[in-house]
């Protein structure tokens, strides 16, 4: 594998991870409301965080590439404060992944939450938990095997994103220029060995990951 | 404690005002739906009613005039759901803990004490789920006690327990009863169990209260509420004087006694008995020619309609200083034969009573 391949990979390791770790702990507060609320919103909320399950990556790396743009409603504000434009750089990779690897995250820790019913937070107050008290002793330790999920498939979705990487970071080695982007590369230039070895890789490494989360799930052991 | 709630959900209303005593054990017994549940969220703070008041022990947790509501987890009370609701990623030591920490109760002989009343020691250090149904929920009860609350609510404890585990249970619950110093909120539609553990009652059907009063005397009014009808009985107090040579045991109480089959008790015990309305006929005049084992003098105090078709509930006070009262159900043509009224003086006849 050359170094050019390494650095993809190095640097796909890095987004997914800072995403999923990010996310994680953005995606908690959201699931918790979405999971509790009897509020209105809860239909659009939920609705715009599922958004990226179901568009086209391109249409959402389009819209984010204006919005972050010079003439972008963000990126004109940011701009305003000396900010660094996001488009084209790692940082830019980062938040259009956040956005797009959203419901992967949410949706099962939200699940979990569910599942869990109100009861573990009603004992909690009884035995003179406050709310933030409860939410860190009761609700996320019994919660814990939908975070598990949330982090593998969150992981996974973000290593495998290509649309919106595309479009918001383009093709920079080094610094935008992911695993998926590195294969497209590779086949652009009937470069066909190397794609292979990355390509292969990814196979394998979704089928690794498919494994760990069904084989994980069926013999229970993050009931605890 | 004092209570007024007044809730309206879709298809079920709410509406009590309810004055219960700062100590022992009252039941808030009455059909499902009938709102019994709802009541104890609202006394727990887990249901707010918009305009409801509260107060336990001279202390208003609820008074919305004031705009003053206490959350749960400022209410010195104690939980205890229908189903085992331990923290199943902890141990049986953290599940205590929990609650002790955050009470701070640090009180090890208080521990030591809890943990021997409900006779869990030897769980531990065991996971929840390696409990039996009856074994939790004696943790459970204990979890909440530790938290030295100055109310304990108890949301059907014994309804998710086959019959084996709830009479497991029952003596610890009675243990409890005739320890604890603070005032118990038992929730519960088995007549059994309240018959058993409480000492006063308040009745609901429809989310209203329709009779409240100390168990024994409002067990004994005829003038029942239908909740109740189907099952009247009343509940006599007694010691148990001495195991015959024959296999029956004689119960004493003011005015009387009673024969039952022999149990194990010894003699001095003070036990509870039932006697349904069924199980009492009405005879003019002592007669030896019978059967029944049970019959005492008594005097008629009131009659009523029963919900049984053709049937009547007669009240009967039995003779002697401070006598029980008993219920007799009999049919409405019985009753013109007897031309019984109030003030007629009678034998009642016992065919069965029921050691609690």
């Amino acid at each position: 594998m050359d170094s050019a391949s390494l650095t993809a990979i190095w640097l796909t390791c890095k987004l997914a991870t800072l995403v999923t770790l990010l996310l994680l702990v953005i995606g908690a507060p959201i699931a918790w409301w979405l999971a509790n609320t009897r509020s209105r919103l809860k239909g659009p909320i939920g609705a715009i965080v599922s958004l990226p399950l179901v568009l086209p990556p391109t249409v959402l790396g389009f819209y984010l590439l204006l919005a972050f743009g010079p003439n972008g409603v963000i990126g004109g504000l940011m701009d305003r404060f000396g900010m660094q434009r996001l488009p084209f750089t790692f940082a830019g990779l980062v938040v259009a992944s956040l956005l797009y690897s959203m419901p992967f995250v949410v949706q099962p820790i939200q699940n979990a939450f569910e599942s869990m019913g109100k009861r573990p937070m009603e004992v909690a107050a009884s035995l003179r938990a406050t709310p933030w008290d409860a939410f860190f002793t009761v609700a996320l330790p019994l919660a814990r095997p939908g975070f598990v999920t949330a982090a593998i498939l969150g992981f996974a979705h973000t290593v495998g994103e290509f649309g919106v990487v595309l479009m918001m970071g383009g093709n920079i080695p080094g610094k935008t220029q992911v695993l998926s982007v590195k294969i497209f590369d590779y086949v652009e230039n009937t470069q066909y060995e190397k794609a292979h070895w990355l390509a292969g890789g990814m196979v394998l490494f979704s089928f690794l990951v498919l494994l760990l989360l069904y084989g994980g799930r069926k013999r229970g052991t993050w009931s605890r | 404690m004092e209570a007024r709630f007044r809730l309206d959900y879709p298809g079920f209303s709410l509406d009590l005002d309810l004055c219960l005593p700062e100590r022992g054990v009252t039941a808030l017994f009455g059909p499902s739906g009938s709102g019994k549940t709802t009541v104890l969220r609202c006394v727990a703070g887990l249901e707010r009613a918009p305009d409801g008041f509260l107060s336990v022990a001279g202390d208003v947790w609820q008074d919305e005039t004031r705009g003053r509501f206490l959350p749960t987890y400022k209410r010195p009370l104690g939980l205890v759901f229908q189903e085992a609701s331990l923290f199943p990623h902890l141990s049986v030591r953290e599940n205590l803990e929990y609650g002790m920490k955050r009470a701070g109760n640090k009180d090890r002989e208080g521990f030591d004490a809890g943990i021997d009343l409900l006779g869990i020691r030897p769980l531990l250090g065991r996971d929840p789920e390696r409990l039996s149904g009856g074994e939790r929920q004696r943790v459970a009860i204990a979890r909440a006690l530790l938290t030295r609350p100055r109310l304990l609510l108890m949301d059907e404890p014994l309804a998710a327990l086959d019959m084996k585990r709830k009479l497991e249970i029952l003596p610890y619950l009675e243990k409890l009863r005739d320890e604890l110093d603070i005032p118990v909120l038992y929730v519960s539609h088995a007549l059994d169990e309240v018959a058993r553990l409480a000492d006063y009652l308040a009745l609901m059907e429809n989310g209203r209260v329709v009779a409240s009063g100390p168990l024994i005397e409002t067990l004994a009014r005829a003038d029942l509420p239908t909740a109740l009808a189907d099952d009247a009985g009343v509940i006599i107090e007694a010691t148990i004087a001495a195991h015959e040579a024959d296999g029956l045991t004689r119960l004493e109480f003011p005015g009387g006694r009673l024969y039952v089959s022999r149990r194990g008790k010894p003699p001095g015990s003070r036990v509870r008995c039932r006697i349904h309305a069924s199980d009492v006929s009405i005879a003019l005049t002592a007669r030896d020619d019978t059967s029944i084992l049970n019959a005492l003098p008594a005097t008629v105090t009131a009659i009523a309609a029963a919900t049984m078709p053709g049937h009547t509930l007669a009240q009967l006070r039995l003779a002697g200083e401070n006598a029980p009262l008993l219920l007799a159900r009999i049919t409405e043509r019985s009753r013109a034969m007897l031309k019984l009224a109030p003030g007629r003086e009678v034998v009642a006849q016992v065919k069965s009573v029921a050691l609690l």
